[in-house]
């Protein structure tokens, strides 16, 4: 329902920004971000307007987020894939 | 100094994606059902999980449901009525590109412009009023979208447009209509994926009691593939523990708190009311009005706005037979509707489900079907 | 298949001009009809191609028409009549005549027009003649009432001859796709103009000739070269649906490797806009044999206009008439854009 696109801030004049979205860049409006924005920082913009602030770390917690649920997984994998091999050894049918 | 650009494609990664359809995978089996039903309620998702043809790797047995999250389709046709009539009388009208074409009644803006109506296609709410304020006439700004939009009317009117600029609020409010599908009896759905930027406003707090009172999880998730493949895998993680809780996945833009300024902002300039979606009927406080304190910028009491003699032009009542409802909701499919490729054609739609160019319906009766594309 | 329904107060719409679906249905129903193929084995009406080709002794004459009613008639990278010479130049040389013999140009001005930006128009329409090694030979001026057209409207024909014309519709299992270019460039450097979108970067059309090009993609490629079509109106994605339905054969791209310009990109992202539906006016679409696509694309590359050429895709047996994206996580249908590119919310 909302098509956001993330950009950096470059400029502020008051309450516009010019932000740079990676090719292209276009004034964004801060009056609805909830706290304060800077050069340098990072926006996610819905059509003209800063709906938050991304904080750079969040995006390499974000991965580390995402890497942590793959690792659980892996982890179980690893599990079954025991299981399994002692299955194959005393001559069963593998589990597919 | 991280590059946002090249983090973008860190969520775009094409071998961490396929690492997590595993998972999906796994997770599927682990749960045992066949299938395992999710919806998402949110235009933006459905066009990520096209856009990336993530729909070829989600396991097989996992029915990821496009539920009634797209504004555009789910306004309801007395409203883009009462553009058109405003339009035909001579008003101009601004409106979002994605509301240009969708039908009312009668007809659409398109058509009205084609009819020789003065409409205004624009990017941002803001770009409206600068029109405006460059115009000796009247400009009505067709308000449509979710909160995330609305709450860029609310601070454009806060901010003191000009006084030949008003608006016809066609603002609609997601958490209602969850309530709504989880309530219907014949409902599949064991989870919800909540739509990201929406929370970016609302935070999630207030899915925590939805889940405490319908015992489902709902994750909340971003729009770059790996956003949307994780939240899954936390949905489906959540419904295998049988944990009806509320994970967020969006921790870029999403806090429980929310966005309070953009929060105070929306409630100060609109309220919710009831109303009718498109296709699904009745929605308590589903729809956004602006308060009284706003009445002057306030279209609807500006002008006098006549859609009966839009009706003498009206088809049977076709809305009767739409099963919309039934298919957002993951119940019906568009084979088993009346109307689906007769009177209701992506030409001429008449339900929601056809309007969405990633609509159930839509994609039906262009490809013949929902493709099979997985690779598998 | 059809979904129009003609009734008598059928209207006719903005969608029945902007290249996708509903156009095709429009062309097909009304003008084309039951139009028969000219004798000698020419491509004529019926065929919907980029132009027609007449037997003449030995060789072929390949003709085309097209109006040129663009919005804003002035946009970063070009003019309408830039436009007005390449996109004729370009709908010849897609039919395989890169010699192009002379154009014409009919000219329909509203009252009111500023003389001066007529003679830019002028000016641009002679540079490009000489970028393409021809010329206006003759043509016709028009003057209509304030209000009853919209500032300028150009209309160009152009013949040529060539030995060998190259269709549309010859496509074959396991040929390859090859585009001459970055994809989407004009399409969203004149939305963003036009719907006032204060983008800044590097937006421009990429509107050329490209006769040149062409050219020398045909000497490399010779008979490998099986198809050609110019993505305009509709984009990448409405050339190749038409490719693909015309050649019955299903087409599969690979997403990472079609060339788009960052500016482009971003500016897609912002409106919610695949640059795959967004027009080119400089930029070719080649089916090649495969043992002809390496030279065909190192042909290209050596040429400006080529430089960033790639093989993007290739024909295949599954699902005829449909295009397929492998998006590097799935694939997915690749559709065609219903009507004018609109900019999204949503």
């Amino acid at each position: 329902m909302c098509l956001g696109v993330p950009g950096k801030v470059v400029s502020i004049d008051g309450m516009l920004a010019t932000v740079d979205f990676f090719g292209i860049r276009r004034n964004v409006r801060l009056d609805i971000v909830d706290e304060p924005v800077e050069p340098g920082d990072y926006v996610m913009n819905h059509v003209g307007f800063a709906i938050c602030r991304i904080p750079p770390a969040e995006v390499e917690e974000t991965i580390a987020l995402y890497e942590q649920l793959l690792a659980a997984v892996s982890k179980e994998d690893l599990l079954a894939a025991d299981i399994r091999s002692e299955i194959v050894a005393t001559g069963e049918k593998k589990n597919e | 100094m991280s590059d946002m650009g090249a983090n973008r494609l860190q969520f775009r990664d094409p071998a961490r994606a396929a690492a997590m359809a595993e998972m999906l995978e796994h997770l599927v089996q682990e749960i045992g059902r066949d299938p395992v039903s999710v919806m998402h309620v949110c235009g933006s998702h459905e066009q990520a999980i096209a856009r990336f043809g993530l729909r070829a790797i989600f396991p097989r047995k996992l029915e990821v449901i496009m539920g009634p999250g797209c504004p555009v389709c789910v306004t309801d046709m007395p409203e883009v009525d009462e553009a058109v009539a405003l339009a035909e009388a001579g008003v101009r009208i601004a409106t979002y590109g994605d509301m240009l074409r969708v039908p009312g009644t009668a007809r659409s803006l398109a058509d009205a412009q084609a009819a020789g109506a003065k409409i205004d296609v624009v990017y941002s709410v803001a770009q409206a009023a600068q029109l405006a304020a460059k115009l000796d006439e009247e400009l009505v700004f067709f308000a449509s979208g979710f909160e995330t939009t609305a709450v860029a009317t609310a601070a454009l009117l806060l901010s003191g447009p000009p006084a030949n600029f008003s608006i016809l609020s066609a603002h609609k409010y997601i958490p209602p209509v969850m309530e709504i599908v989880a309530e219907m009896p014949q409902t599949r759905v064991e989870g919800f994926l909540a739509a990201g930027h929406a929370a970016t406003i609302t935070g999630y707090a207030i899915f925590e009691r939805f889940v405490e009172r319908h015992g489902i999880p709902v994750v909340v998730a971003g729009f770059e593939p790996l956003d949307i493949l994780a939240g899954l895998a936390k949905l489906l993680e959540l419904i295998r523990d049988r944990r009806a809780e509320v994970a967020n996945m969006y921790p870029r833009c999403v806090r429980r708190e929310g966005n309070r300024r953009a929060q105070e902002v929306l409630w100060k300039v609109f309220r919710a009311v009831g109303g009718r979606w498109r296709g699904i009927a009745h929605v308590p406080n589903g729809n956004l009005r602006l308060r009284d304190e706003w009445s002057r910028f306030d279209a609807r009491r500006r002008f006098k706005i006549d859609v009966s003699r839009l009706w003498d032009y009206a088809p049977p009542s076709l809305a009767q037979s739409c099963i919309c409802g039934n298919i957002m909701a993951g119940i019906a499919s568009p084979s088993a509707c009346s109307l689906f490729g007769k009177e209701c054609v992506p030409d001429n739609p008449v339900g929601a489900c056809m309007v969405s160019s990633e609509g159930t319906c839509r994609i039906w009766h262009q490809y013949g079907g929902q493709l099979d594309l997985r690779q598998s | 298949m059809s979904s129009s329904r003609i009734g008598p107060d059928a209207k006719v719409m903005l969608k029945h001009g902007a290249g996708g679906r509903a156009m095709r249905e429009l062309i097909q129903q009304v003008f084309v009809g039951d139009a028969k193929a000219p004798a000698d084995g020419g491509i004529g009406l019926a065929a919907m191609d980029d132009g027609a080709a007449l037997r003449v002794g030995d060789e072929w004459l390949v003709m085309t028409t097209d109006s040129y009613v663009v919005k804003p008639p002035f946009f970063p990278g070009g003019d309408i009549g830039r436009l007005a010479v390449s996109g004729t130049v370009n709908d010849l040389s897609m039919m395989g005549a890169t010699e192009i013999a002379a154009l014409t140009c009919a000219v329909i001005i509203e009252e009111g027009f500023p003389r001066a930006d007529l003679e830019r128009i002028k000016a641009s329409i002679s540079a490009a003649c000489a970028e393409a090694g021809t010329a206006i030979v003759t043509g016709d001026t028009k003057v209509m009432g304030r209000g009853e057209i919209d500032g300028i409207v150009l209309n160009t024909a152009g013949v040529a001859f060539t030995r060998r014309v190259v269709p549309d519709c010859g496509l074959q299992l396991g040929d390859q796709i090859i585009v001459t270019g970055t994809i989407g460039d004009h399409g969203l450097a004149v939305m963003a103009r036009r719907y006032s979108l204060e983008l800044e970067g590097e937006l421009f059309s990429d509107v050329a000739p490209l006769n040149g090009l062409i050219r020398r993609a045909l000497e490399a490629g010779g008979d490998g070269v099986v198809a050609m079509k110019d993505p305009t109106r509709g984009g990448l994605a409405s050339a190749l649906h038409e490719m693909a339905e015309k050649s019955r054969v299903g087409i599969v791209l690979e997403a990472s490797r079609i060339p788009v310009s960052p500016s482009v990109q971003a500016t897609g992202e912002l409106l919610g806009i695949d640059p795959m539906h967004a027009a080119n006016e400089g930029k070719a679409v080649l089916g090649v044999r495969p043992d002809a696509a390496a030279s065909v694309l190192a042909a290209l590359r050596s040429h400006p206009l080529g430089r960033q050429a790639e093989i993007v895709g290739n024909c295949v047996a599954q699902r005829p008439g449909f295009v397929i994206l492998d998006t590097g996580f799935g694939l997915r249908l690749l559709t065609e854009p219903e009507g004018e590119l609109l900019p999204r919310i949503c």
